[in-house]
């Protein structure tokens, strides 16, 4: 079943063409990792898809709904959230607070009111998305004080509150140490039985393992896409990517 | 500010109201009637401190709030004979409508151009209230005769600008003020608001309309301004273009700076120590303005975050 679809999605800046013609389509239910060089145009990519930056042309339909301009925070009450690459969340607010944020925001959807259920209400589903990730202990600290592998942590529990259908993860395992990243793998199949995860990564053993497909890109266009074991194996992508 | 213990800053704040009230049993005469003004004035600073303290939106044009509650309390009582409440209806009603308008333009800018614009605003209101010299009497401006001030409740009735009753509706102002915005900063709206001032780029990415938060935040801010200006013209009777001038929208921002922006109690600190700083200093020397700067250079040097906001980063975290 399609979730989102892409149909020659094109943003230049200046003269640079960032990402040219891109029709992706992506499934429900799958983790999709995008890779590619710096500057291959991915980060422009999910910014289009989440709405962070208008596409030059082209198009997107997510759940065969045409959203290309539908603003952003209309598409993350449709189901489309992004995480951000270098690490924002509320730095002067705790942990409870970062979560609630979003938390809050889901609540008052799913009730369609204008307020969210009651503190004890808000509180219940904060604390069980905290525990989900692993924070649960650091529910009153203040998110800067936090190490950075934990405030990514926190960056995905506060994407996991607001209850994606399509979750943007933005080279989340930069800057994490080994064991890190080998939770984190698994929260991420955890969270792909509920969602669909859209991941830019740099990491292949990471890609090769939790991805279920890869897209590849470089200057602004798919070069290749397939299983992670037919990505290793294209000459093209080699020769693009790897180096060799 | 986890929100886990609502029920200690709920007690704090109410010890201080209850302190205002008792204070007043105590008071010599003039510190008496300074009490009074500075409550309606750390009103004014509450309204502030919600754009600047909770929004992160620095406005140089609140002036024009408070004026406009202040003329539209004035000049319906003096010149179409309102009486006192009706007055001060009118004084909120023009507040909020100016917000709402001054909003929906000057929102569109951010940072340094918003000051710009409030401040533009603030100026074409100040120059409007000279130019209608007729009704407002321009610089002079006009004193309300103590006949209207006069409100009466069932058989009896009192003054505005009776000692008493004057404290006391300056406390009301206050207390509704105060803690109306607790509740706010406390609420879920109040968290989105700070989630604006830290990061309005992830705040938009969490879902929220930052435009539609900010231009709420706006509205209560003017109109709580300009709830103190229209309370400030029916106890003090005084109303006049002063008010409208830049003074007075630089004057909220030094309150809420020196009592820290982002606490709800710094506003009535800050405007408690500036009126006295400014009362002492001025009996002591002409040049007390000197004395002010120094003092709020030493706050920018030492305790940018104001009083209350240093107190609570380094002993009372849970300080709202």
């Amino acid at each position: 079943m399609t979730l989102l679809v892409t149909s020659e999605l094109s943003r230049r800046f200046g003269g640079l063409n960032a990402v040219d013609q891109v029709s992706l389509v992506l499934d429900r239910g799958e983790i999709r990792a995008i890779i590619g060089p710096n500057g291959a145009g991915k980060t422009t990519l999910v910014s289009m898809i989440c709405g962070r930056i208008a596409p030059s042309s082209g198009g997107i339909a997510f759940e065969d709904q045409d959203i290309t301009g539908m603003r952003p925070w209309h598409r993350v009450r449709h189901g489309i959230v992004y995480t951000f690459q270098i690490t924002s969340i509320f730095g002067n607010l705790s942990c409870f607070d970062n979560v609630a944020l979003a938390a809050q925001r889901s609540d008052t959807w799913a009730t369609g009111r204008w307020w969210p259920r009651g503190h004890g209400h808000l509180a219940e589903t904060v604390l069980a998305v905290l525990n989900r990730v692993g924070l649960s202990g650091r529910a009153a600290a203040r998110a800067s004080t936090l190490s950075y592998g934990h405030q990514r942590l926190l960056e995905v529990a506060i994407g996991l509150a607001l209850k994606p259908k399509l979750l943007i993860l933005d080279e989340p395992t930069q800057g994490l140490a080994e064991d890190e990243i080998v939770s984190f793998c698994a929260l991420t199949r955890d969270i792909a039985r509920e969602a669909t995860v859209l991941l830019i990564e740099h990491n292949m053993p990471v890609v090769m393992e939790i991805a279920d497909r890869v897209t590849v890109m470089e200057n602004g266009r798919i070069l290749a896409e397939g299983s992670p074991a037919e990505i290793r194996a294209d000459a093209q992508v080699q020769k693009a990517y790897f180096g060799t | 500010m986890t929100g886990a213990t609502p029920r200690r800053d709920w007690l704090l704040h109410l010890a201080v109201i209850a302190l205002l009230f008792g204070v007043q049993f105590v008071l010599p005469a003039y510190h008496y009637s300074n009490v009074s003004k500075i409550m309606v004035m750390a009103s004014f600073a509450i309204g502030y401190n919600i754009l600047i303290g909770y929004t992160g939106l620095l406005s140089l044009g609140h002036a024009m709030f408070f004026a406009a509650g202040l003329y539209g309390a004035g000049l319906t009582v003096h010149h179409l004979g309102f009486d006192p409440l009706s007055g001060f209806l009118a004084g909120l009603l023009a507040a909020l409508c100016l917000s709402v308008a001054i909003g929906l333009v000057a929102l569109r800018t951010a940072g340094v151009s918003f000051m710009i614009v409030t401040l533009m605003f603030a100026q074409a209101g100040y120059l409007l209230t000279l130019y209608f010299g007729e009704f407002t009497r321009g610089d002079e401006g006009f004193v309300l005769k103590e006949n209207l001030l006069r409100v009466v409740v069932g058989d009896t009735g009192f003054n505005l600008i009776d000692p008493a009753a004057r404290y006391n509706l300056a406390l009301l102002l206050f207390t509704v003020c105060l803690l109306g915005s607790l509740v706010l900063v406390r609420s879920a709206v109040g968290r989105v608001l700070i989630a604006v001032r830290e990061n309005e780029q992830r705040t938009a990415m969490l879902g929220y309309n930052a435009f539609l938060y900010k231009l709420l935040a706006l509205v209560i801010s003017g109109t709580m301004s300009g709830a103190a200006g229209a309370t400030y013209a029916l106890l003090f009777t005084y109303v006049g273009a002063t008010f409208a001038a830049i003074q007075y929208s630089i004057l909220p921002l030094l309150w809420v700076l020196l009592g820290g922006a982002g606490t709800t109690l710094g506003p009535l600190l800050g405007t408690l120590l500036m009126f006295y700083l400014v009362d002492v200093s001025s009996g002591q020397t002409s040049s007390y303005m000197l004395l002010v700067g120094a003092a709020l250079i030493i706050l920018v040097l030492w305790a940018p975050k104001g009083i209350l906001g240093t107190l609570r980063e380094k002993r009372i975290p849970w300080l709202p």
